[in-house]
């Protein structure tokens, strides 16, 4: 028998039975459709968190005030039990380290913003030139804030879109003057919408100088330093300059934490990558469910054609060819419930990505291969038993069976 | 030299405690081209002998030589090639496959045995159209009549040219014309050289064969020769 002839008549048997057949490839592709639906949902969760992430700009080193990490108990701490701020000298010393391209010093506040009569609350971001360049912002009118001596505390701010809006309508606003707190700001430049990043909306802040921030709220301290590195290799050895930079600074003692980017995408990367993997781990059982299932259709196959693999082996059938035929079969089942199941999933994400835009739900490729593959390996691997049942038929009994 | 030879044929069932014997120290050698009828009452063995004959069962002890070939201690796979090349099967019940056309059905054999399409086609056309059942190639089993099964089973049996055609009450389920039909048939292939192996209860079907087995209780009790017809 050969092997075109078995597939031939495999699907000659699988067609023949069109509702048992039917049930079965939808039991299969059911246990496919959830592994690349699940999947896509996890992954695009993840793909979801590591953009967002990503749009906060590229090969980022975030430092900020205290150690979180504990050292070792020494005389240092003991002398300074507090962690000292950091300033805008420290941020400017950090721009030494050789592999660093930009930096941008961070001060918030929140206070209010008022024009022409018009007032609301805006959180107060005080920072460089250079934050526009690193967050990679777009200027919808204007310009950012200027490059200039962070010692100096210009009169000048920059608004998110939204903010912009509500104060100034369809009034132009660059070159006007507004109050925020109790000193008046030129507007020099409004930026263009960015959306959601990080919790914080962009689109309803106000930047102004840090030195400008600074003196609106009494202090001294930054909320963070933002460090480019040169390239995304150099972030790990960038790290390590500026913490040397640093600890020269504090007299050797390192008392500020310093963040990669990488280092938080890579955190959130594997816990919604564990995640797909465990959702996936669920649809498997369905698979297996399946697979069982196919064990169960084979098995009634092989008694529902008792008489047939009678006949077959009066006519000179060897066992091999019933064996063959009867996994071939399963495989067919299997197979079929793959490709149905995979069509199935795909519309599922589909719908997925049609009721949540922001999500971009598309099964990964592992999963689709794991889904289709787990399948016809669980579909084939459990008709393994029918189908040696099935050749080991004793042929006068099985031919007396009607 | 014998077509078929056995000698001392034991076939013993184990029902519970008990022991069955289906067959009895039978030894028969049937000639090339005999027309052979195997009667005798329900659980004479007749059934089991035909199962012996055709290879699908062996028996406890004795030999049986098919053409001179010791066929009992075969391989199971050697078996299945003596039954695909040797012997053709023909049943009281038909045993068509359900889902198959009536040229698939008789095609099946030519599949088992690995022959390409083309020619399997050829032969299967000639088979349908010397057993008139061209106008039905395409029907399924449940389409066609008691008489055009048992064509298309003959065909199938005959579509390997055997050298043994083994035929299980052959007319069993169907009316009197068209078993008179398919006894024709059958005496047709016999005609033409094929060894024709009949089991049956029906005595006019037994009365044409020019040889009869009489059996009981798992013995052969007649071993009736006719001359061959003038």
């Amino acid at each position: 028998m050969t092997p075109a002839d078995t597939l031939r008549f495999a699907t000659r048997a699988a067609t023949g039975y069109p509702l048992r057949t039917a049930l079965m490839v939808l039991a299969m592709s059911i246990g496919v459709a959830a592994v690349v639906i699940l999947t896509a949902l996890g992954d695009g969760a993840r793909r979801y968190v590591v953009n967002e992430f990503s749009a906060l700009g590229s090969n980022l080193v975030i430092v900020l005030p205290g150690r979180t990490a504990t050292g070792g108990f020494g005389l240092g701490n003991l002398i300074t039990s507090t962690p000292r701020d950091l300033t805008v000298r420290d941020a400017e010393a950090l721009l030494r380290a050789p592999l660093v391209t930009r930096m941008a010093p961070l001060s918030v506040g929140n206070s209010e913003i008022a024009y022409g009569g018009r007032l609301r609350e805006a959180m107060v971001v005080g920072t460089n030139g250079d934050y526009v360049d690193i967050r990679a912002f777009r200027m919808a009118e204007g310009s950012f804030l200027p490059r200039e001596d962070l010692g100096r505390a210009s009169a000048v701010a920059v608004l998110g879109t939204k903010l912009r809006e509500e104060l100034f309508g369809s009034e132009p606003a660059v070159g006007r003057m507004v109050r925020v707190g109790d000193r008046r700001l030129r507007v020099i430049g409004v930026l263009g919408k960015t959306g959601q990043g990080l919790g914080m909306n962009t689109d309803e802040l106000v930047f102004m100088p840090v030195a400008t921030a600074q003196a609106m709220f009494n202090t001294n301290n930054l909320f963070r330093i933002i460090v480019e590195a040169r390239s995304r290799e150099a972030i790990g050895p960038a790290k390590q300059q500026l913490e040397d930079i640093m600890r020269l600074r504090r007299e050797g003692e390192l008392d500020v934490t310093l963040i990669t980017q990488d280092a938080v995408l890579g955190t959130f990367d594997r816990i919604l990558g564990a995640l797909t993997m465990a959702v996936a781990g669920i649809a498997a059982i369905s698979l297996a469910v399946a697979g069982i299932l196919v064990m169960n259709v084979m098995l009634v196959a092989v008694t529902q054609r008792t008489a047939e693999i009678g006949l077959l082996k009066a006519l000179g059938a060897t066992g091999r060819n019933i064996r063959l035929a009867f996994l071939t079969e399963a495989a067919l089942l299997s197979l079929a419930g793959a490709i149905t199941g995979y069509a199935l999933g795909h519309l599922g994400a589909w719908g997925l990505r049609l009721a949540f835009p922001v999500l971009p739900a598309w099964p990964p490729d592992w999963a689709v291969f794991a889904g289709i593959g787990t399948a016809l390996t669980t579909g084939i691997l459990f008709g393994v038993m029918p189908a040696r049942r099935a050749a080991r038929l004793d042929p006068v009994q099985a031919l007396s069976r009607r | 030299m014998a077509q078929i030879e056995l000698s001392g044929i034991e076939r013993i069932f184990k029902l519970g405690d008990s022991e069955v014997h289906a067959l009895h120290e039978l030894s028969v050698s049937i000639e090339c081209g005999e027309y052979v009828a195997v009667m005798g009452p329900s659980g004479s063995g007749k059934s089991t002998l035909l199962n012996l004959l055709g290879l699908l069962d062996r028996p406890n002890a004795g030999t049986y030589r098919l053409e001179g070939r010791d066929v009992t201690t075969l391989s199971p796979d050697e078996q299945a090639e003596v039954r695909r090349t040797r012997i053709g099967f023909v049943f009281q019940s038909f045993h068509l496959v359900p889902r198959l056309t009536a040229a698939e059905n008789i095609a099946l054999p030519l599949m088992l045995a690995g022959i390409p399409p083309a020619e399997r086609h050829t032969r299967v056309a000639q088979a349908l159209k010397d057993f008139g059942l061209e106008p039905r190639a395409s029907h399924r089993p449940e389409e066609l009549s008691g008489g055009q099964r048992q064509r298309v089973a003959i065909a199938r049996a005959t579509i390997m040219r055997p050298a043994v055609i083994l035929a299980d009450e052959p007319t069993g389920n169907l009316d009197r014309t068209t078993g008179q039909d398919v006894t024709h048939l059958l005496e047709e292939l016999n005609a033409s050289g094929v060894t024709l192996i009949v089991v049956t209860h029906d005595p006019v079907m037994g009365g044409r064969a020019r040889r009869r087995l009489m059996m009981e209780d798992g013995r052969l009790l007649q071993d009736v020769r006719e001359p061959a017809p003038a």
